[in-house]
């Protein structure tokens, strides 16, 4: 955690670029900049600087925007939940586009509904989220005028980012189902079950989901983790007001303990949904459990 | 009951069909024991599938044929009507225990489902009933056991698991498809008196599936021998035994093992012992919980001595678990252990993998498993040339190809078999491959590790004879570790029996066989003989 603050610390400053120029404007005279740049603490050296970071943080205080001076905890407060909405929404998405996909594809494979299954969801992994979004804009909010094109006012504004996320993980999740339960069918209990005269539905089911449920938690664990981060491109298509949007803000405006903290908030989302993942893990097969 | 007529059968779709069955006719009677005999690939397990209809859908055809059970032909029967008989009528066993439990849901879950399909029953009902079954087959404390995951249970223990599950509805056939392979010797005595118990008490049919001839001879009423897919004898049992009709039955009973040692003329016990282990420890640490904190250990190998003369073959006898293999790896230092080892009269220990690197072309190991141990992606010449690339680098490449060819026609390949790769090659002569790898380097020692437990039988003895004759030529010691004592008698010229990672008797071949001393060894000798 100490190595992820330092590197993004030392990153953030190293890019060219001054706050207080942001702040002020080009025209702004040098003795006005000289006492803001001492008043936020930005003229000590870069050390100290950093010194006074980590003590600060040690103590959970993110410290305050440059920009807003708003504390940058309530800033963070107010856009993890958006994030956390979008990240689980799109996640309801893919699960729900492609546990049935996966299954269907693993079902009547090497037939045609196999290869149209599996070739949608090709297409769900190729298409850009750039374009994907506009594009639902462009047709729901513009043409259809049903969903709202931007923000987070009302519930039908979440559809839109959702669906757009939502299509490439699902794209990748169905093809893992697909693999993994392709692999399981295989195996000598999938055989036990068929002799004792169960039905298809019941093998496919009871006997080989929870089997292959082991490695599509690990890619939805690494996806939801890069969700709670990376969602920048849609966040910013839908002007949504999580954490990726704030992150990308707050470059712009060289507002450096801000961007620590968003990255901060990105780095300890991947350590939990990693952890979460594992207990995950230990739900689904009885053999890790005991290992624990 | 069963009855299959002119059953003929084909994998693969279109143009590239492969008949794997030719028109194969038996029938059985109800309470019946029929065992249907073969060595891979001859299809027994193929016709004991369909009968079940368990084949993959689509990657199967009957080009003609019927399977008549009780008067339905279930060959032409839909998935629904064959669905009433699996496990009802006909219940099925399978090779691997370990595998054919499903390992997230307890055995309990597993165990309720065909009485609760079949016959209805509620969950409870179901319960009590399968608790009953576990208990008559033997698993002790069922109702606790019930509960347990499959990984919690031994071989054995899955193995009856598995068999009460089959007779949870009182089938009229069971079909168990190489049921105690899988298990060690004194196991597989325990399944098959359990099989046999449950076959009087329930009086079903059941048609065995098995490469074993002794299973064969002391479990069955009648037995259908089959090759490459088509059945070539039918007899009952003693007939078979007695007066073999048709040839390849005659080659079937010829191929097993010698009951005799071999003659120890070329043992040179006058010299030092080539190989010598003193006093060997190894102790596998179990580490658990958050920290990893040393909870326990595992000694495989617990104050070991041994000698191995030059020209001896020395047999290690045990069961799964018992140290036997690690050992082996212990003795050449492929696992690290305590305790002293020379070979040669050079010391082992302290030598660091560097320094052992140029001494290894002199002690070389062929493994069980003749499919994964020999990399898919090169050829035969690469595979049997590499030590020599490494061991004697100064040799070209044409002198390297010269001496590939000559191994490879020593160990009965053929010179123009150097540019294949091993999936074009028979398990045997992939074992021959890995054979010829060896030798190449002339090594003065070789372990075996089960070289022969994944070949067939007539196959066996091939390599077997193979390996005599090698050892005859070139004095090589072989350290032949096996579980199987009837294969381990024809092979060594001395015994070790080895239990829990220990010695628990070492003799003479014919000593140790003719008179036992440990009860363990009587034990594991009285299965074998039956098995």
């Amino acid at each position: 955690m100490l190595g992820v603050v330092t590197l993004v610390f030392l990153l953030i400053h190293i890019v060219p670029g001054d706050p207080v120029e942001v702040m002020l404007g080009e025209s702004a005279q040098i003795a006005d900049r000289e006492a803001l740049r001492q008043a936020l603490g930005l003229d000590q050296p870069l050390f100290t600087q950093w010194w006074q970071y980590i003590q600060n943080l040690a103590q959970g205080d993110l410290g305050q925007s440059l920009h807003s001076r708003a504390e940058i905890s309530s800033i963070i407060a107010e856009r993890l939940p958006a994030t956390f909405e979008l990240a689980l929404a799109s996640l309801l998405v893919a699960v729900v586009i492609a546990l049935p996909l996966g299954m269907f594809a693993a079902w009547k494979v090497n037939t045609i509904w196999d290869r149209l299954s599996m070739g949608f969801s090709l297409l769900g992994v190729s298409i850009p989220n750039f374009w994907l979004g506009p594009l639902l804009i462009l047709f729901f909010s513009l043409y259809l005028g049903w969903l709202p094109v931007s923000g987070r006012e009302s519930f039908s504004a979440i559809i839109l980012p959702a669906l757009t996320l939502g299509t490439a993980l699902a794209a990748i999740l169905a093809r893992m189902v697909r693999a993994s339960l392709l692999e399981i069918l295989n195996e000598d209990y999938i055989r036990t079950a068929r002799a004792k005269g169960l039905s298809e539905q019941v093998v496919l089911w009871k006997h080989a989901m929870r089997n292959a449920a082991l490695p599509v938690t690990t890619i939805l664990g690494l996806q939801l983790g890069a969700l709670l981060g990376g969602a920048v491109i849609t966040e910013i298509i839908f002007s949504w007001p999580g954490v990726g949007y704030t992150l990308v803000e707050a470059i712009q405006r060289r507002d450096y303990p801000l961007v620590q903290a968003s990255v901060l908030m990105v780095s300890l989302s991947y350590i939990i949904i990693n952890r979460l993942t594992d207990l995950v893990y230990a739900l689904i097969d009885p053999r890790i459990r005991l290992a624990e | 009951m069963l009855s299959i007529k002119q059953l003929s059968l084909a994998f693969g779709r279109y143009q590239k069909r492969n008949q794997v069955l030719h028109e194969v006719s038996f029938s059985m009677q109800a309470g019946e024991k029929l065992a249907l005999v073969g060595e891979s690939g001859s299809g027994k397990s193929v016709t004991a599938l369909s009968v079940l209809g368990l084949h993959e859908k689509g990657q199967v055809h009957y080009p003609s044929g019927e399977i008549v059970f009780q008067g339905q032909d279930l060959l032409h029967s839909s998935e629904a009507e064959l669905r009433r008989v699996r496990g009802s009528k006909i219940a099925m066993i399978f090779q691997e225990p370990m595998t054919s439990l499903n390992p997230v849901y307890p055995i309990g879950n597993q165990l309720v489902e065909p009485l609760m399909l079949h016959e209805n029953l509620s969950y409870a009902a179901a319960k009590k009933h399968m608790i009953e079954l576990l208990d008559r087959t033997g698993i002790p404390e069922p109702h606790k056991r019930f509960d347990s995951f499959p990984h919690m249970l031994s071989g054995g223990q899955r193995q009856r698991v598995m068999i009460a599950m089959a007779l949870a509805c009182h089938p009229d056939l069971l079909i168990a498809d190489e049921p105690t392979t899988a298990l060690d010797v004194t196991i597989q005595l325990q399944i098959l008196e359990l099989l046999n118990d449950m076959q009087k008490e329930f009086g079903m049919g059941i048609l065995l599936i098995t490469h074993d001839l002794g299973i064969v001879r002391e479990f069955s009423d009648r037995v259908c021998v089959m090759q490459q897919g088509r059945l070539v004898e039918e007899q009952p049992v003693q007939g078979l035994f007695d007066a073999p009709k048709h040839p390849y039955t005659q080659t079937l009973l010829d191929s097993r093992p010698d009951q005799s040692a071999p003659d120890n003329s070329g043992v040179k016990t006058h010299l030092p012992p080539l190989l010598e282990g003193k006093q060997l420890n190894c102790e596998f640490t179990i580490k658990s919980g958050f920290f990893r904190r040393k909870t326990g250990s595992v000694k495989a190998v617990d104050q070991v001595d041994l000698t191995l003369h030059q020209g001896e073959t020395l047999g290690i006898v045990g069961e799964s678990g018992s140290g036997k293999s690690t050992l082996g790896m212990c003795l050449l230092r492929l696992q690290d252990c305590e305790g002293d080892i020379y070979f040669d009269e050079t010391a082992l220990q302290g030598l660091s993998q560097r320094q052992l690197r140029p001494m290894r072309s002199a002690f070389q190991v062929v493994f069980q498993d003749p499919y994964s141990s020999l990399s898919p992606r090169m050829t035969v010449e690469q595979i049997v040339g590499e030590g020599l690339e490494i061991h004697q680098p100064h040799l070209s490449k044409a002198q390297r190809r010269e001496r590939v060819i000559a191994v490879l026609e020593e160990v009965g390949l053929e010179a123009n078999m150097i540019w294949r790769y091993p999936h074009e090659f028979s398990g045997g002569q992939r074992q021959r491959i890995a054979i010829a790898r060896v030798i190449i380097l002339e090594p003065r020692l070789i372990l075996l590790d089960e070289p022969t437990s994944a070949l067939d039988v007539s196959v066996q003895k091939q390599v077997l004879a193979l390996l005599k004759d090698l050892q005859q030529r070139h004095h090589i010691s072989y350290l032949f570790i096996s579980h199987d004592l009837k294969v381990v008698r024809s092979m060594s010229h001395r015994v070790i029996v080895m239990q829990k990672g220990q010695f628990i008797e070492q003799a003479e071949t014919e000593t140790l066989f003719q008179a036992p001393q440990h009860p363990y060894t009587q034990s594991l000798l009285k299965a074998a003989l039956f098995a």
